[in-house]
């Protein structure tokens, strides 16, 4: 067995994990309090992305770029809700998945036409470019584990904004019952931007964190937002501690997949066999895991019941 | 005869085009009978304009088979208010199970179309168990979440082409009565199935099952309580909407003789769903006009600029935001509830 590459491939599943969590923790929100559905999540992660390459070409410096970047995206996220989607409250499920989807076009084509067809990489200062030794002969890369370092400190940061602070109170309660949570006074539509806007900025940080690995591209949020949408579904919709768990699981369930199915189906079918099905089984392993789960519990691991 | 409304012209006009389309397009004999009318062929621009143009036959046939899609998303989307975001699933299915056997140079007809419904049929009954347990979101992003999956699994199968797709060389045969490597007989055997499939979707929605599917979408608990297993009976609707699709796809395989999975991605699904709720939904006619007006902007939007989906996008969040019950209601149908 190589250790090395287990290691490796643990830490990138953890990493994945980790920016699923991201995203998936802003459309859990989104969800949980408005009942709205976002398609457009996607978008935002990728205008980060991008927002976070040009800062960064600019200014020489990708913490610079980063940090300018979030405010950029919290903008982008104002607007959005501003514009298309304040409006679609009160409106259903399809009319939520048909309008994101509009905004999806209009989010790809606009960056098209600003940054052009081809992705925009992301360079990363040369302290964070290499890799870092774990026991001996044990390689990590540096960028990897502080990826999974930034998530692990916004999943807490959230965790206690949700659950220690006014504004998290507000946010639950206003999940549970929201018209009992405007009827006491607070003012829910500034509660829906606010959270609308928090999940836009996730979004976004996820965007540019896995920007250097992959490059910031065109698209590259219309990917990754099924996976969210599977994290959300196994968490149960509404769930932060859900969703976080089913992050972790899925992104961990991906990569190993990827790397160690077709060793394990070597162990009871031919090689041919096992080469040929292995790369089909693991790309479909999440949504087989989703399937089960659903099949036990269909409002999700820790979903609310009866809604 | 009753008297038709402005829907019903809309509905026969549009019939009668698609009919009549290849007529026009081909040079042959019928133009010149029409031209021994001056009344009709001397004034009448269009015949002139279309003449010779092969593309359009080719324009009409996507929008055809798509405009059957789309029918078939109406049974459950809007008949049944299973907002199903996978539908495009089953447009790819049908498409590789003409590709595939054509792969291993199978080329009867009858046997793709058979492997297209039937597995479309089945793969909507194994998803449908796990999927219609679901309400609401859930719904709507496990049916995607299927979709994805399958697209997943035709991008990792090397031997069908993987992500590069598979090209079908020869289109499937039906014996000698039926060549569909003539593109106008395609035309018609998408056309012919198209009414067919229309004339289908009105006795399923007319009869006992169709009110049942109904009477689930406003009051689930009143159709249990008066004792209907509504979970049946959305599951078999469910697998004939996903069948009549497969077979949709493999009209679409026969058609573009390039297939990939890209045909399946979710953003397919989701043009689906707006062409249905474009046309108006839980209408017989609806996703047919929706789906032709959706190729015919694509079509023309696609034509003079580069970036044409940055109109089509907010033309599509301002028919969701401005225009609810899509061409139908502007047509004069009260939409419902």
């Amino acid at each position: 067995m190589d250790w090395t590459l287990l290691t490796v491939q643990l830490l990138n599943g953890l990493q994945f994990g980790i920016l699923l969590f991201l995203l998936a923790s802003g459309l859990t929100l989104i969800f949980g309090i408005m009942d709205f559905v976002n398609l457009a999540h996607g978008s935002l992660y990728m205008v980060g992305a991008f927002f976070c390459a040009t800062l960064t070409q600019w200014l020489d410096s990708f913490w610079l770029g980063l940090l300018l970047a979030l405010p950029a995206t919290a903008v982008v996220g104002i607007l959005v809700e501003l514009i298309v989607v304040r409006h679609l409250y009160e409106r259903d499920h399809l009319d939520h998945v048909l309008a994101t989807f509009g905004l999806i076009l209009v989010f790809d084509t606009l960056t098209q036409m600003i940054w052009g067809p081809d992705g925009q990489v992301i360079p990363l200062p040369a302290w964070l470019d290499g890799q870092i030794s774990l026991g001996d002969a044990i390689e990590v890369p540096t960028y990897r584990v502080a990826i999974i370092l930034i998530g692990l400190a916004v999943a807490f940061g959230l965790f206690i904004l949700v659950t220690q602070t006014r504004l998290g109170m507000q946010i639950r309660a206003g999940a549970s019952n929201r018209k009992m949570v405007s009827a006491l006074g607070v003012n829910i539509g500034l509660l829906f931007s606010i959270v609308f806007v928090i999940g836009a900025v996730l979004a976004g940080l996820a965007g540019m964190m896995i920007g250097p690995i992959t490059e910031a591209s065109i698209g590259m949020g219309n990917q990754i937002i099924i996976v969210a949408f599977v994290v959300i579904v196994i968490g149960g919709i509404g769930s932060i501690k859900g969703a976080f768990i089913a992050a972790i699981l899925v992104g961990l369930i991906d990569i190993m997949g990827r790397s160690y199915l077709d060793v394990l189906f070597k162990m009871f079918m031919s090689a041919q066999n096992a080469e040929t099905s292995a790369p089909a089984v693991s790309a479909m392993l999440i949504y087989i895991l989703m399937a089960v789960i659903l099949a036990v519990r269909p409002s999700g691991l820790f979903g609310p019941r009866g809604r | 005869m009753k008297s038709l409304t402005l829907r019903g012209w809309v509905t026969l006009i549009g019939l009668v085009v698609l009919a009549l389309l290849p007529v026009f397009i081909n040079r042959q004999l019928p133009l010149t009978i029409l031209q021994q009318w001056p009344w009709l062929g001397g004034h009448f621009d269009f015949v002139t304009f279309l003449t010779g143009q092969e593309f359009y036959l080719v324009l009409a046939t996507r929008l055809v088979i798509l405009a059957i899609a789309a029918v078939s998303l109406n049974l459950i989307l809007g008949y049944g208010r299973m907002i199903s975001f996978g539908h495009a699933a089953y447009l790819g299915i049908g498409a590789y199970a003409v590709g595939i056997p054509a792969y291993y140079e199978i080329y009867n007809g009858f046997i793709h179309i058979g492997i297209a419904v039937v597995v479309s049929a089945a793969f909507a009954f194994l998803t449908g168990l796990v999927c219609l347990r679901t309400r609401g979101v859930n719904f709507i992003m496990i049916t995607m979440a299927f979709s994805m999956m399958v697209f997943f699994a035709f991008v990792s199968i090397e031997e069908y082409g993987g992500d590069d797709g598979l090209v079908i060389e020869v289109r499937s045969e039906f014996g000698q009565w039926v060549n569909l490597e003539n593109d106008t007989v395609l035309y018609y055997v998408c056309f012919v199935s198209l009414l067919g499939i229309l004339y289908l979707i009105r006795r399923i929605v007319h009869s006992r099952f169709g009110m049942v599917i109904q009477g689930a979408r406003g009051n689930e608990g009143r159709m249990q309580s008066l004792g209907f297993d509504t979970f049946r009976y959305r599951l078999v609707c469910y697998v004939i909407a996903g069948a009549l699709c497969g077979y949709a796809g493999a009209l679409l395989g026969n058609f573009t003789s390039f297939i990939s999975p890209e045909m399946m991605d979710w953003t397919r699904s989701g043009e689906l769903i707006f062409m249905v709720v474009l046309g108006g939904t839980s209408s017989l006619f609806g996703p047919v006009l929706g789906a032709s007006l959706f190729i015919l902007l694509e079509e023309i939007l696609s034509g003079f600029w580069l970036y044409w989906q940055l109109i089509f996008g907010i033309f599509l969040i301002l028919v969701v935001l401005f225009a609810k019950g899509g061409i139908d209601s502007w047509l004069g149908r009260r939409p419902e509830r």
